[in-house]
């Protein structure tokens, strides 16, 4: 996967094709197929695939599995939602409340003026940093409290699970000044722009899609600098990378914080988009099934990560709607069969079945796919086996 | 916080909610030792170690309607079969998963995680299908009824000394197991140098099954007493899960003293603070606080002293 001089050559390769074949399904052909509404749902769903995204590099890449991924996702999203719920409570929106100009929620729970917390939240510029700031600084937190003691692996996800329970116990707690477990709601206009119009929809849909694609080329920016081949090689011989004088830690705390920013971005979208903002998006089950639109779509492929997003967002809303009893249940298959059967997910099927068929339709030499990091393990005594994955890390 | 309260009164508010923890310690011991079995021992993640509690409550709760409809002679004595068949209902469908799921994923901690979670998932839903999704209770005999009286302020409720006393009969229990039977000496062996134990001859896919089976036969026990003190519900396992992986992490993940040292510390944390604060934020301080301590000494409050 090298990077190609010119962008046009980069395009017509198989890697640019795949990226061309991605943008022309979100930005032409969902759109033209898709009722304003169903946009607006696909558009949800990419939100999530920023998380997704996200993991891909700091899951699949570097082997570090965050459970906590909706405590970024949602900071963002909370961050957004302060900002438009006090444009929404002008004075004279809430003239009828004993405190006008305050959020409706503050007045219903007897505060009468704002939190200091909720004050900055005023000026836009504010909350755009602060949208990705306040995810980096909590994810530039834990990982320096954790990854320079040499915490990691399953100490990591069940810590990071724990903080989306934290979080999620807090936001409901505290009614108050969070909204409480309705959440953060009835938002109406961004800078005074109407967002629950169609066009507002449409369009923060295409902004939505531009956004994933600016991320996705950070990431693959990354992935294909000699810091994500550190990534990778932190990922199967962490000692090895820590004994060639690379300060292991640093480079997972990139990459956490760089998923968290993904993440947090993904959230203010998801409360533009969808109009709200809840404890529900942010909580342990939440931030778990993060991890399973990235493991289905692929741990290994930024790409594939998109597509896991919208497939089981997709299908999630497809059950609820007609067999709401029988979606845990695939959920859950979901879960094991991306273990168990699948390891590399869709990704890794369309390398094993689709690329040699593509390669005798167009009578091409089948490409070699991309060479997977060799492990060195050699405990296990098996031959090296594409299908068994041998990126996680091996802690004990 | 303390403001306005006297010596005394402090005392007894101390006293009376330390009474309270004790409910939620058994709790957290129950389940905890099973889940530190697994993980202390196997490296795994068993994310649906409160599926099996609840599938241990629901035995317990068939074997009640059971006992009420046909043996009602016998119903006093029909938890201890309950606990018994709890026990052997849950390590069956844990040599099962075993079998069929965890074997695979020895070298792929992670990954077990996720996979006993979508488990997790297809329980519940199964419990919702079958059980329905309201709270279900069960009749407890009539000697569990009751509390006694210690002081004037403070009486305790059999049911909750009556569990708490089958959470310290089975953390002995475990013990004995693990570290004074020949089995236990296997398990430990296995743990401390696989390749070395299959050396001497122990069979160490078997020693793996028995354990996690082991593992999951206790969360059945943890559910058959959680229906003593609690109601139960498709998802009462859930809410219980992440509570409980701390407290193995924070008792430092090998040690079954850490175990019952962090769930007291844990248990008893959050109900003193409750009464001082709303139940959520208690909650909060307590788990940020935990995790706070992990943050600074990952190890866990016991570690065992191993040369890495």
């Amino acid at each position: 996967m090298k990077t190609s001089a010119s962008p046009l050559k980069w395009l017509a390769s198989r890697e640019g094709l795949y990226y061309l074949a991605l943008a022309l399904l979100l930005v032409v052909i969902l759109p033209l197929a898709l009722d304003p509404f169903r946009l607006n749902m696909v558009g949800k769903y990419l939100t999530y695939a920023f998380v997704a995204v996200g993991l891909v590099m700091c899951w699949g890449k570097a082997g570090i599995l965050s459970l906590g991924q909706g405590v970024f996702f949602g900071l963002g999203g909370y961050c957004m939602a302060m900002f438009l719920k006090l444009e929404a409570s002008t004075p004279e929106a809430t003239a009828i409340q004993s405190t006008p100009g305050i959020p409706d929620f503050m007045d219903w729970n007897q505060l009468t003026e704002l939190p200091w917390f909720w004050e900055p939240f005023h000026s836009f510029a504010f909350t755009l940093i602060a949208l990705i700031g306040v995810p980096v600084l909590l994810a530039l937190i834990i990982g320096l409290a954790m990854f320079t003691r040499r915490v990691g692996g399953v100490y990591f996800a069940i810590i990071t699970q724990a903080i989306a329970a934290i979080l999620t116990i807090l936001i409901i707690g505290q009614q108050g000044y969070t909204g409480g477990v309705n959440g953060i709601t009835d938002l109406q206009t961004l800078m005074g722009w109407d967002i629950r119009t169609d066009e507002a929809k449409t369009l923060l849909y295409f902004v939505c899609v531009g956004l994933l694609f600016l991320c996705l080329f950070t990431a693959r920016f990354v992935q294909n600098r000699k810091l994500g081949r550190i990534l990778v090689a932190m990922n199967a011989q962490e000692m090895r990378v820590r004994f060639s004088g690379y300060d292991v830690a640093a480079f997972k705390i990139f990459v956490f914080c760089l998923a968290a920013a993904f993440a947090g971005v993904g959230g203010a979208l998801f409360t533009l988009i969808v109009g709200f903002m809840s404890p529900s998006f942010i909580g342990i089950v939440a931030s778990i099934e993060m991890v399973i639109f990235c493991a289905l779509g692929g741990r290994l492929s930024l790409l594939g990560a998109v597509y896991g997003a919208l497939l089981v967002n997709a299908a999630k809303s497809g059950f609820s709607e007609s067999l709401p009893e029988l979606w845990p249940f695939l959920m859950g298959a979901l879960f094991i069969g991306v273990v168990l059967a699948f390891p590399n997910g869709l990704a890794g099927l369309y390398q094993t079945y689709v690329m040699p068929l593509e390669a005798r339709l167009f009578r091409r030499r089948t490409p070699t796919p991309p060479a997977a990091p060799a492990t060195g393990r050699k405990d296990d005594g098996k031959p090296f086996d594409p299908m068994i994955d041998h990126f996680s890390p091996e802690k004990s | 916080m303390f403001d306005g309260y006297t010596t005394s009164e402090l005392l007894s508010i101390f006293a009376m909610q330390g009474f309270a923890g004790l409910s939620l310690f058994s709790v957290f011991v129950l389940m905890a030792l099973g889940l530190a079995i697994i993980f202390g021992q196997m490296g795994v993640i068993n994310m649906a170690h409160g599926e099996f509690m609840i599938l241990g409550a629901y035995t317990t709760y068939l074997t009640s309607n059971l006992f009420q409809s046909y043996l009602p002679s016998l119903f006093s004595g029909y938890f201890f079969v309950a606990m018994l068949l709890a026990f052997v209902v849950c390590a069956a469908l844990g040599a099962l998963i075993e079998w069929a799921m965890i074997r695979h994923l020895y070298r792929r901690p992670l990954d077990t995680l996720l996979a006993t979670w979508g488990l997790s998932l297809i329980m519940q839903q199964a419990y919702r299908s079958i059980f329905g999704a309201r709270e279900v209770g069960v009749e407890l005999p009539e000697w569990m009824m009751g509390a006694i009286q210690v002081t004037d302020l403070v009486e305790l409720p059999i049911n909750g000394l009556f569990v708490m006393i089958i959470a310290l009969a089975i953390a002995l229990g475990v013990y004995l197991l693990m570290y004074r039977s020949g089995w236990g000496r296997k398990v430990r062996a296995v743990v401390q140098n696989r390749p070395m134990a299959e050396a001497v001859g122990i069979n160490s896919a078997g020693v793996d099954r028995a354990t996690f089976a082991l593992g999951c036969g206790i969360a059945g026990i943890a559910g058959a007493a959680f229906t003593m003190i609690g109601s139960t519900g498709p998802s009462s396992g859930q809410a219980y899960i992440v509570d409980t992986f701390l407290v193995v992490v924070f008792g430092g993940a090998q040690s079954l003293i850490g175990t019952i040292v962090s769930a007291f510390s844990i248990s008893q944390a959050q109900s003193t603070m409750e009464f001082f604060m709303s139940g959520s934020m208690a909650k909060v301080l307590t788990l940020l606080v935990v995790v706070g301590i992990l943050m600074l000494r990952p190890e866990g409050l016991m570690a065992l002293k191993v040369r890495r």
